[in-house]
C-alpha cells in the first residue's frame, strides 16, 4: 500500500465517520457523497472501473441528490434544537473513532499474521457477458427489487398524495 | 420448468397491473391463487414431470441453471400453502378492495422471491433473493402506517441492513478463495482452505446474518415486534414461510451444500437451536398478547428445526426439514385462527377471552389441533417431527440436547393448553356472548391447513419412508 492509498483510506475514514456523527442532515448527505467518491478513486486504483462508475454515478450522485431533494422538503431544526441533538448525538457517539482506531489497528494487525494462498482464477470475462449471460437470475432479482421499491412507495404513501 | 415458478409471479404481477380497468382488483386474488395452486401441484403431484423436463421451451430462453431436491421441495410445498392461506387471511383482514390489491401484490413480490431463494444454487443469487423478500416484508410489517407498525418495519430494517452487511462481507471474502460464488465451487474452496482464518470467519459471519433473518435468539429483538404490528394476513405469511425462507432454509442449505457438518460447527448449531427453544418457551409462557405468545412459541420451534440441523446427521436433517414443513402448517393455522378471533372480539388479549370454542367451533377444533401439535401431542405430525429430531439428537450422541428437547417440548405443552384453555374452553366470557364464528376466509384457510395436518399426522408412517427420510439422503 502506497503513500496515496493511506492517505485516502484516511480521509475516507474520516468522512464516514462525520457522515455517522454530524447533527445535519444535509451535511450527512453530502458526507456520504464525500465518502462514495473517495470510495470511487480506491475502486479505480483497484482496477475495477465498471465498479468505480456506478459508484460514482449511483452512490455520491444519484442518491445524494434524492436525499438532498427530500432534506429541502423538510423543516430544519432550530439553532437551539441543533444543540441539543448535537449533544445527544456526541453522548450517543463517542465511542466510534475509539472503535474506528482499534479496528483499523487490528485490520492492519491481521494483514501481517494473515497469508492469503487464493487459488487460480478463471478466465475473466467481459462485463456484458457477465451480466446478460452468467448471472441472468440476479438480473431477475434485480428487477424484483425494484418493482418491490416501486410498490413500497405506492403502497406506503399513496394516502399521503391522495390527502 | 422450475423456472416458472420464479418467472409466473413476476409476470403475474407485471398483468396484473396493466392500465386496464379493474383488471387487477378483480382477478387478483384468483390469479395469485392459481399460482400457488399450481406450485402445490407441481410439487404434490409427479406424474406432472414439472421439475423434469421443460416442454413450454421457456427454460431454453435463459441461461439459468436452478437445483431441485427434496429439500427444495419441501420448501415450495409450504410456500405454495402458507402463501394461499395469507391470500384468503387478507380477504378477511382488508375489506378495502384497495388495500387488498396492495397486498396481493406484496404477495406475488414474495412469492417471487422465496421461490428464488430455494430454487438457486448460488450463494449471491440467494443473497439478491433474500433482499427481494426483505423489501416485500419491510413493506407488509408497515402495511397499516401507524406508530407500532412503522416502528417494527424500522426495527427489521436495522436488523435486516446489520444482517445483509454482514453476509455480503461474507460472500466478498468467500469469493476470494472460489472463482464463483456457485455452492459447488465453493464447498470446494472452502474444504481446501478450511484452516484458514478468513474462511472461518466468514462462515460465522454468513451464520449470523442467517441467523439475524431468522429470528433466532439471541438475534430474535425484531420478530415479536413485526409479528405483532403486521396485519394478520402478514403475520400468517412471516410466521408460516418468510422467516424460514431467509433464515432457516439458507442455513440449512449452506451447512448442508456449502460449508458442511464439522464438530465445531453442530456444536454452535445446537448450542443456538437449544438456547431458541428454552428460552423462547419461557418467554411464551408470560405472554397474554395471542400473537405476541405465538411469536415466541415460532422461535422456540425453529430452535428444534437447528437442533435438528446440529446433529450433522441425514436422520436430523430429514427430522429439521420435516418439522420446518410441520411448524409452516400449525403456526400458520394458529395464526389465521388468531386473525379469525381478533375479526370477531376485537382483542388479542388472552386474558379476556374464555369459552370462545363454543361461539367459534370450526376456529376452536382447528386451534386445537394446531396446539396439540405445536405442543406434540400424538399422532399428530408436531409430535413425529419432534420425535425424529429427539431420536437424530440421541443417536448422534447429543444426549444433553435431547434432554433439553424434551423439557422445551414439556414447557410448549404448558403454554399451548395455557393459550387454548384461555381463549377457546370454559364458560363464554359475558363480553362475547354475541360473538360467532368468523367468516369463510378466515374458516376456509384454517380447515385447509388443518386438513394438511391431519393428513401428514395419520399417514406419517407412509410418509417417512417415500418423502420424509429421502430428504436425507438416507436411502
Amino acid at each position: 500500500m502506497g503513500m496515496l492509498d493511506a492517505i485516502i483510506l484516511i480521509i475516507l475514514s474520516l468522512t464516514v465517520l462525520a457522515t455517522v456523527m454530524t447533527t445535519s442532515l444535509l451535511q450527512a448527505a453530502i458526507g456520504l457523497a464525500v465518502t462514495s467518491a473517495l470510495l470511487t478513486v480506491v475502486m479505480f486504483k483497484l482496477n475495477a472501473p465498471l465498479a468505480a462508475l456506478f459508484e460514482l454515478s449511483v452512490c455520491a450522485g444519484l442518491i445524494p441528490v434524492i436525499f438532498i431533494t427530500v432534506i429541502s422538503l423538510t423543516k430544519p431544526l432550530s439553532n437551539e434544537e441543533m444543540k441539543t441533538e448535537s449533544r445527544e448525538k456526541m453522548t450517543r457517539f463517542w465511542p466510534l473513532p475509539i472503535v474506528f482506531i482499534l479496528a483499523g489497528i487490528i485490520a492492519a494487525y491481521l494483514k501481517i499474521r494473515i497469508s492469503l494462498k487464493l487459488p487460480m482464477h478463471g478466465p475473466s470475462l467481459d462485463v456484458r457477458q457477465v451480466l446478460w449471460s452468467v448471472r441472468q437470475i440476479d438480473l431477475i432479482g434485480q428487477l424484483a427489487v425494484l418493482l418491490a421499491g416501486a410498490f413500497a412507495i405506492l403502497v406506503l404513501f399513496k394516502e399521503m398524495r391522495r390527502k | 420448468m422450475e423456472l416458472l415458478l420464479i418467472l409466473l409471479p413476476f409476470v403475474s404481477l407485471l398483468l396484473l397491473n396493466l392500465p386496464i380497468k379493474r383488471w387487477g382488483r378483480r382477478f387478483g386474488f384468483w390469479v395469485v391463487l392459481a399460482v400457488a395452486l399450481l406450485q402445490i401441484c407441481a410439487v404434490c403431484l409427479p406424474w406432472l414431470n414439472f421439475f423434469g423436463g421443460d416442454p413450454t421451451g421457456i427454460s431454453a430462453l435463459f441461461n439459468i441453471k436452478l437445483a431441485v431436491d427434496g429439500i427444495t421441495k419441501v420448501l415450495l410445498l409450504s410456500i405454495g400453502l402458507v402463501s394461499a392461506a395469507a391470500l384468503f387471511t387478507c380477504c378477511g383482514v382488508h375489506g378495502d378492495e384497495e388495500k387488498r390489491f396492495d397486498f396481493i401484490n406484496i404477495l406475488l413480490v414474495a412469492l417471487m422471491g422465496m421461490n428464488g431463494i430455494v430454487l438457486v444454487k448460488d450463494l449471491f443469487s440467494m443473497y439478491v433473493f433474500i433482499e427481494v423478500v426483505g423489501i416485500a416484508s419491510f413493506i407488509l410489517i408497515a402495511f397499516q402506517k401507524d406508530r407500532d407498525a412503522l416502528e417494527s418495519s424500522f426495527k427489521y430494517i436495522v436488523f435486516s441492513a446489520i444482517a445483509t452487511i454482514i453476509m455480503l462481507s461474507s460472500i466478498a471474502l468467500l469469493l476470494l478463495f472460489s472463482a464463483d460464488t456457485s455452492f459447488a465451487s465453493l464447498a470446494i474452496a472452502i474444504k481446501g482452505s478450511s484452516a484458514n482464518l478468513l474462511v472461518i470467519f466468514a462462515i460465522a459471519a454468513y451464520i449470523s446474518g442467517v441467523l439475524i433473518k431468522g429470528g433466532l435468539m439471541p438475534f430474535h429483538g425484531w420478530l415479536p415486534d413485526a409479528y405483532m404490528a403486521a396485519p394478520n394476513s402478514t403475520s400468517v405469511l412471516l410466521a408460516g414461510i418468510v422467516t424460514k425462507s431467509v433464515g432457516i432454509y439458507p442455513l440449512i442449505r449452506i451447512v448442508h451444500s456449502v460449508f458442511g457438518y464439522s464438530a465445531s460447527m453442530n456444536s454452535v448449531l445446537l448450542a443456538v437451536g437449544a438456547i431458541s427453544a428454552v428460552l423462547a418457551a419461557f418467554a411464551a409462557i408470560t405472554q397474554s398478547d395471542f400473537k405476541r405468545m405465538l411469536a415466541y412459541s415460532s422461535i422456540s420451534q425453529v430452535g428444534y428445526i437447528i437442533l435438528g440441523l446440529g446433529c450433522g446427521t441425514a436422520l436430523g436433517l430429514a427430522a429439521a426439514i420435516f418439522h420446518l414443513f410441520n411448524h409452516s402448517i400449525f403456526k400458520s393455522l394458529l395464526f389465521v385462527n388468531a386473525a379469525a378471533v381478533e375479526s370477531r372480539t376485537a382483542s388479542r388479549d388472552i386474558e379476556n377471552m374464555s369459552g370462545l370454542a363454543q361461539k367459534m367451533p370450526w376456529t376452536g377444533a382447528t386451534s386445537a389441533l394446531a396446539c396439540l401439535s405445536v405442543a406434540g401431542i400424538p399422532p399428530l405430525s408436531g409430535f413425529w417431527s419432534k420425535l425424529l429430531i429427539i431420536i437424530a439428537l440421541w443417536t448422534s450422541g447429543s444426549y444433553f440436547y435431547a434432554v433439553i428437547a424434551i423439557l422445551a417440548s414439556v414447557v410448549t405443552l404448558a403454554y399451548m393448553l395455557t393459550l387454548q384453555r384461555k381463549v377457546f374452553f370454559g364458560e363464554v366470557a359475558p363480553s362475547l356472548s354475541k360473538v360467532t364464528e368468523a367468516e369463510s376466509p378466515f374458516v376456509v384457510p384454517a380447515m385447509v391447513l388443518a386438513g394438511v395436518l391431519v393428513f401428514v399426522s395419520i399417514l406419517f408412517p407412509l410418509l417417512i419412508n417415500t418423502f420424509i427420510v429421502p430428504i436425507g439422503g438416507i436411502f
